[in-house]
Formats: structure tokens, C-alpha cells, sequence
């Protein structure tokens, strides 16, 4: 099939000037045209202009392991395509929120993160630039008739998590629709990447979500190093696959024990809440911080692995491993847990394809994607994992493709720390290449992390984008609610556990 | 039933033992800083130079800002400074974070009495994600899992700030939060004490200086205690805590 998009592997650089410019219709029709094909929307922003945007759309395809990349030129504003291509609704409404310019003919035309555009004094919305902008005010779906009641929650919550706001339209115990509200965590990543990288800018994507600063530094350095053209050594490769896993097995046992906690079966959800810990403090083993702070860095990792620390890690393993079994056995084995599981907050495969989840949920619903064996990169290029799918798409598929990845990942770390390739840590960095797009995926424990860096000529960032996994998947707990009831929330929402900080950036 | 009682038994007992015995952190974490012999000589340029969040300074003598160290690994390459595992790292005042070569070392004072004898056998904080990355999220949640058991310390976080008798503030303070923050705090029926949790709490961390976030909760809020790190480890936490509530007192 050809594309009118310049295509490359992932974790590559090509010069800008190569990225077909087309016509804005011709443009768009090209996006409709993939995703009818099976191609998928991994990013889709605008550089702003003097008149309106740059667009810029990248995609991938799985099936032949490549990553496209168009632009085209909107003035005052640009034609949505959501009714068409459900999976770009909240990429336009971005696009109109940090470039100023509406998205016309929108379905439901909204700010996304609450924060004045790029461009001073333009706004998409009409506001005049000393109207406060006001988190989470806005029009939001509403249901009307008798024994109709409306719930709002957030956006701070009961439990030390993130903020969100969130309206649920019920009928009785009945949830018709939920929609979600975020922004509150918005700190100015993006704006404040441009121009960069600085000494600091390793530490801003350390933290764009805390929880995945592995999978997010995965992107940043595999951009930095297709930019300057490193050569990472295999070791540390390595060590970086190690560190992934290990940021996926604490997430994912959190994720088990979280779960369990929330249909009221305390023995798993006490023990997962310590095995995640032991997975924690492996990864401090590594690099000092439990949360890989400091581990990666362009061209390699900071630190090495010394023989002393991987008989310890290889044992700690060991015991994680005959503990979690046992904590998650007791699932499967109780059946007052699988019947809260079973049939509770269900996700189509239609829809999810539709929206364009990634990730364990678009997992459980049995669409087989995966940045590891799709794009591979690093390690996973010589040493794959196997993919888990599962098919019912509820909270049990979820929660069985958490454990299942968990299990995948335990022997990943522990094949490769039995035959740790030799060699170095850190290739040379150079400087950066000017007037060049830059594209890296990854897969991050909640799915497929994209980093796109455009440079100028003096190789600084003309534009760096960031899409969090979570910004494809939280429409997908909003559908997965439909028909539920509302005391299912709490479950739906853990079976996802989407991040709030790496949607508002 | 049967198997879970078999599983409890397989899973043991793994309560820590802290404060009555050390806890064990890794070779790698780094903890309190310590300055190598001759810092003092450094000069200005070089000091500015080692640390791009600003932590290092030579105004009169080198110094160590904890509140704007991120505790990363680079400036262990530098001459200066190496971090030791000592994991006691909270403040009960905004200087006492400031750390010189050969100066006194700064532990967090105990609320004063009548606070402290009003809530220092139970003492229940709300706490605020504004801004935060999730990880200092995390490391506070950990605090109540079966390794840690914060609740034997009658310490705990409650759903609602009417229930609450602190104010724990994680993030930058980021604008679109700033008036969840102050309606959460308003909430929390006095007398009530703030925690800033995380260098981004302190200062803005990593994101001081965003003009989407106010550098930390300082000048929002009066705070009583600091836990510097990004993110502070668990066991950085609970001995800030601890000494606030006078369950562990000097060195």
C-alpha cells in the first residue's frame, strides 16, 4: 500500500524538509484513509504559525513496522474529522486549545487542559486574553427527565491520587454517561520544552508521569540519540529493558493488589501493596531511586550493573516471584471476586479500535497491539516478549492481562540479567541535527508512549510532543461505565488506572 | 478461605521494625548530602555549574539547597558533593534544608506542646495532589501498606479535610489547582499543620519557574513540615513524620 506520508522505522530521524507538506484536504483524507487501513493515529499536533497551525500527523502501522509522518499548513482554523475518526477527537480539541485555532465542525467542541494557547491573544474558544480560565468550567453532556440525577466528583478525591473532576449522567443506580475533566495537573511541559534541550529538560521527562519514568525517558533518550546519530551499546540496552519491566511488574502489581482492594478481598490487595515495594526497591538497586530517577540518560545508562548487585536482584526476583503467585492465585481462586470481575465495565472491540486505546486495555479487548513486538526498539529488537491478549474486554480481562504481563516480564528480567551482554554503558553523545523530525514508541506499562521532536536549524526544538498513553485510553473508561452502575466507578477506573499528570502535561 | 489463611502463613509477617531498629535502604539511594574535603574552595562558576536546578551555591561558602536538590546522580560527578544512604532529610523550617561543609545538622523539631498533645497520638492528614508527577503519590501511599503500617503510629490519611488535621501537599501548586488547594485547606477545621512532600512541593522541582505553577506551596500556605526528595524515599517520609510527632527525638 502506498502512503502519501514519509515512513520510517521507530527510534529514526529524517530531515523535515522530506515530510510530505500536502494540500489540508488531501491531508486529511490521507488520515482517514490509513486508519481505515488499520493504521493508527500515535500523535497528531500543531506548530503554530503566524495564521493558524502547522499540522502535523504521525502514525503507525503494525502491520508493516513503520511510522509515517505529513504535514499540512491550516489558516484561522482547520476541518475536523472526528465524526469520521473517532481517535483524533481529543488530539483536535488540543490542537485548537495550544495553537489558537477551532477545530470546525467539531462534535463537542471543548478546552481540554485550561490553559491560554501558545500564540498570545488568540484563542480558539473567543476568550478575551484577561478572561480567567477556569479549570473543569465548561458545558458538560447532560441528561434531563424525571429520575434523572446528575454526580459530580473531584477534582480532589478520596484517596492520595491525582486530581480530575467527573459527571456522571445516572438514571437511579444507572450510569448513562460519564465524562471526564482533567487539566488540573497541567504545568506547562510542552510550552516549556521548546527551544530546549536544556540541563534540565531530562528531569522534566522524568516526571511528565512519575510512574512511568522509564517508559517516558525510553522515548526522550531514543529521540535525542536518533537526532545526534549515538549508537547505544548493547549492555545498556540491556539495563534499560530490565528497568521497563520492572517499572511494569510494580505498576502492574499495584495494579492487582488496587483491584482486589476495590471489590473488597483485603489478602491480595495487603500483599500486592507490599510485593509492588520489593519491585520498587529492585529498581533502586539498579540506580538508587525507586522509581528509576537518574537511570537513563542519552547514549546509555548512568549506571552499571556490578555482579554483587545482580545476584541480588536475580534473588529478590526469586522471592517477588513465589509471592505474587501466591497473592494473585487467590483470585482466581475465590469466586465472590470473579463475579464482581466478570461482566463489569465493558469495553467492545469496535470501540476501543474506534478510539484507539492502547496498552493492556485495548489488550483485553483482544486487539493484539504492542510497541514491543510491533515497533520494536532496544533490547525487544534481539530479545522479544511475548504478547497477552485476552478477549471480554470487562475488568477481569484487564486484571488477567496485568498478571499475565507480569509473568512475561518476571522471566524478561531474569533472562536478561542471567546473560547480561558485556561491554559498555555509554555511547558519545553528539550534537544535535538541525531541521529534523524525530519520531520514538514505546511501550510504557499503560501502553504506547510517543515522542516527536522537531528541530530548528541550530538543532534546538522547535516544537517537542509528548502523547501519554493515557490521552488515547481515558475515553475508554468513560464507555466502559455505560450501563454500569455507579458503584462500579472505583473498579472501572482502577482496572485502567490511567495518569492524570501524563494527560495534562 | 482455607487458602488464604494457608497464603497469609506463606506471606508472613513484614511489618518493618523501624523505629526500633534501623531500616535497610540500597547502596544506590541517595540520601543526605555530605561535601567532600576542600568544597569549600570551589568556585562560583563551578558551583553554578554542577546543579541546572540551582541547588548548589557559592554566595559566602558553598551551600546545598535539599529543597531544590532532586537527589540525581550527575553532580556526584561533580567535585563537590556525594550523597550518603542517611535517609533523615526533613526540615521543620525552610533554611534548616540548607545544608553547609562542617555546619549543624538540622533534624525537624516536634510540634509544640499543646499541638502536639492534642494530636500527636492521632493525627489524620488530606492530602493534595497539585501538580504532582505521582510519585511522591506513591512513596506516601506505601506508608500505609503492610511493610510500613503508618497506622500503628496513629497516623493516618482521610478521605475528607473536615476529618483532617493537616493539610499534605504534593506538586507545584499548579494554577489550575491553587483553588481546590486553598478550598481544601479552608475545609480542615483548625488548629491544622501543612506538609510540603517532594522538592516540587518545596519549590517547584523539576518545574520551577512554569508559569502554569506557583514553585511549591511556600507563600500559599504556612507549611510545618518539609520532606525533601524527588521523590522522597518512604523511610525520608515517615521520619519526618515521626519526629513531628515526637516518636523519635535527636540524633
Amino acid at each position: 500500500m502506498t502512503v502519501p506520508f514519509r515512513t520510517f522505522p521507530n527510534g529514526a530521524a529524517v530531515p523535515f524538509g522530506e515530510v510530505p507538506r500536502l494540500e489540508a484536504t488531501a491531508f486529511l483524507q490521507a488520515i482517514i484513509d490509513a486508519t481505515d487501513r488499520g493504521w493508527r493515529v500515535s500523535s497528531y499536533f500543531g506548530i503554530p504559525t503566524e495564521s493558524g497551525a502547522t499540522l502535523c500527523c504521525v502514525l503507525s502501522s503494525a502491520a508493516d513496522g513503520v511510522i509515517g509522518v505529513a504535514t499540512a499548513d491550516a489558516v484561522g482554523a482547520f476541518p475536523s474529522i472526528a465524526r469520521l475518526v473517532p481517535q483524533v477527537q481529543l488530539f483536535e480539541r488540543e490542537i485548537a486549545e495550544q495553537c489558537g485555532i477551532p477545530a470546525e465542525g467539531h462534535p463537542w467542541f471543548k478546552p481540554v487542559r485550561f490553559h491560554r494557547s501558545f500564540v498570545p491573544g488568540r484563542d480558539a474558544w473567543g476568550r478575551a486574553p484577561d478572561d480567567p480560565i477556569l479549570p473543569g468550567v465548561m458545558e458538560f453532556y447532560r441528561v434531563e427527565g424525571e429520575e434523572v440525577h446528575e454526580v459530580a466528583v473531584g477534582p480532589v478525591h478520596a484517596g492520595i491520587i491525582e486530581p480530575g473532576h467527573f459527571r456522571f449522567q445516572c438514571h437511579g443506580e444507572e450510569v448513562f454517561h460519564l465524562e471526564i475533566s482533567l487539566g488540573y495537573q497541567h504545568r506547562g511541559v510542552e510550552r516549556g520544552l521548546a527551544g530546549g534541550p536544556d540541563p534540565r529538560t531530562p528531569f522534566r521527562m522524568e516526571t511528565i508521569a512519575g510512574d512511568t519514568t522509564i517508559g517516558h525517558m525510553q522515548a526522550y533518550c531514543m529521540v535525542m540519540e536518533a537526532l545526534a546519530g549515538v549508537q547505544v551499546p548493547t549492555r545498556a540496552e540491556a539495563l534499560r529493558g530490565i528497568a521497563l519491566e520492572l517499572e511494569r511488574l510494580a505498576n502492574h502489581t499495584g495494579d492487582l493488589g488496587a483491584i482486589a482492594g476495590d471489590v473488597g478481598y483485603l489478602p491480595t490487595s495487603s500483599f500486592c501493596g507490599r510485593i509492588r515495594g520489593d519491585f520498587l526497591t529492585m529498581t533502586a538497586v539498579l540506580c538508587g531511586s525507586r522509581f528509576g530517577r537518574g537511570l537513563l540518560r542519552p547514549g546509555g545508562v548512568l549506571f552499571d550493573l556490578g555482579e554483587a548487585e545482580r545476584d541480588d536482584l536475580l534473588a529478590r526476583l526469586a522471592a517477588a516471584r513465589t509471592d505474587l503467585e501466591n497473592a494473585v492465585e487467590l483470585l482466581w481462586s475465590t469466586p465472590s471476586v470473579m463475579s464482581r470481575l466478570e461482566n463489569t465495565g465493558t469495553v467492545s472491540a469496535d470501540t476501543a479500535r474506534d478510539l484507539g486505546l492502547v496498552g493492556p486495555a485495548a489488550r483485553a479487548c483482544g486487539l493484539d497491539r504492542d510497541v514491543r513486538r510491533d515497533h520494536p526498539f532496544g533490547i525487544y529488537r534481539t530479545a522479544p516478549v511475548p504478547l497477552v491478549t485476552a478477549h471480554h474486554g470487562d475488568v477481569c480481562a484487564r486484571t488477567t492481562v496485568r498478571w499475565q504481563e507480569a509473568v512475561k516480564s518476571l522471566d524478561f528480567i531474569h533472562d536478561q540479567l542471567r546473560y547480561l551482554p558485556e561491554g559498555g554503558c555509554r555511547g558519545e553523545a553528539g550534537n544535535l541535527q538541525g531541521n529534523r523530525v524525530a519520531v520514538a514508541l514505546t511501550e510504557g506499562w499503560r501502553g504506547e508512549i510517543c515522542h516527536v521532536a522537531i528541530t530548528d536549524h541550530a538543532g534546538r526544538f522547535l516544537r517537542y510532543k509528548v502523547t501519554d498513553p493515557s490521552f488515547h485510553n481515558w475515553q475508554g473508561l468513560a464507555m466502559a461505565l455505560r450501563g454500569e452502575q455507579i458503584s462500579d466507578f472505583p473498579l472501572c477506573n482502577k482496572s485502567f488506572n490511567l495518569s492524570y499528570c501524563g494527560f495534562d502535561l | 478461605m482455607l487458602r488464604a489463611i494457608i497464603a497469609r502463613l506463606k506471606q508472613g509477617h513484614r511489618t518493618m521494625a523501624y523505629p526500633k531498629e534501623p531500616v535497610h535502604l540500597p547502596e544506590r539511594f541517595r540520601g543526605y548530602p555530605e561535601f567532600t574535603p576542600g568544597a569549600e574552595r570551589a568556585g562560583g562558576d563551578a558551583c553554578a555549574a554542577a546543579c541546572p536546578h540551582g541547588a548548589i551555591s557559592c554566595d559566602g561558602g558553598i551551600v546545598l539547597d535539599m529543597g531544590r536538590c532532586l537527589f540525581c546522580p550527575e553532580c556526584t560527578a561533580g567535585e563537590f558533593v556525594r550523597f550518603t544512604t542517611d535517609h533523615r532529610l526533613a526540615a521543620t523550617r525552610r533554611e534548616q534544608l540548607v545544608v553547609r561543609p562542617g555546619g549543624e545538622r538540622h533534624l525537624a523539631h516536634p510540634l509544640e506542646p499543646g499541638l502536639r498533645s492534642l494530636i500527636g497520638r492521632s493525627l489524620k492528614f488530606r492530602e493534595v495532589s497539585a501538580g504532582g508527577c505521582n510519585a511522591c503519590e506513591a512513596d506516601t501511599n506505601v506508608l500505609s501498606t503492610i511493610g510500613w503500617d503508618l497506622g500503628r503510629f496513629g497516623i493516618q490519611f482521610v478521605a475528607s479535610p473536615r476529618h483532617a488535621d493537616g493539610l499534605w501537599v504534593t506538586g507545584p501548586v499548579t494554577e489550575n489547582m491553587r483553588e481546590a488547594l486553598l478550598m481544601t485547606w479552608e475545609a480542615i477545621p483548625g488548629p491544622k499543620i501543612v506538609v510540603a512532600c517532594g522538592a516540587c512541593a518545596i519549590g517547584g522541582g523539576p518545574f520551577a519557574g512554569s508559569p502554569e505553577a506557583h514553585d511549591g506551596v511556600d507563600g500559599i500556605l504556612p507549611v510545618d513540615l518539609y520532606i525533601p526528595g524527588c521523590p522522597p524515599h518512604p523511610a525520608a517520609i515517615l521520619d519526618g513524620l515521626l519526629r513531628l510527632i515526637g516518636r523519635i527525638e535527636g540524633e
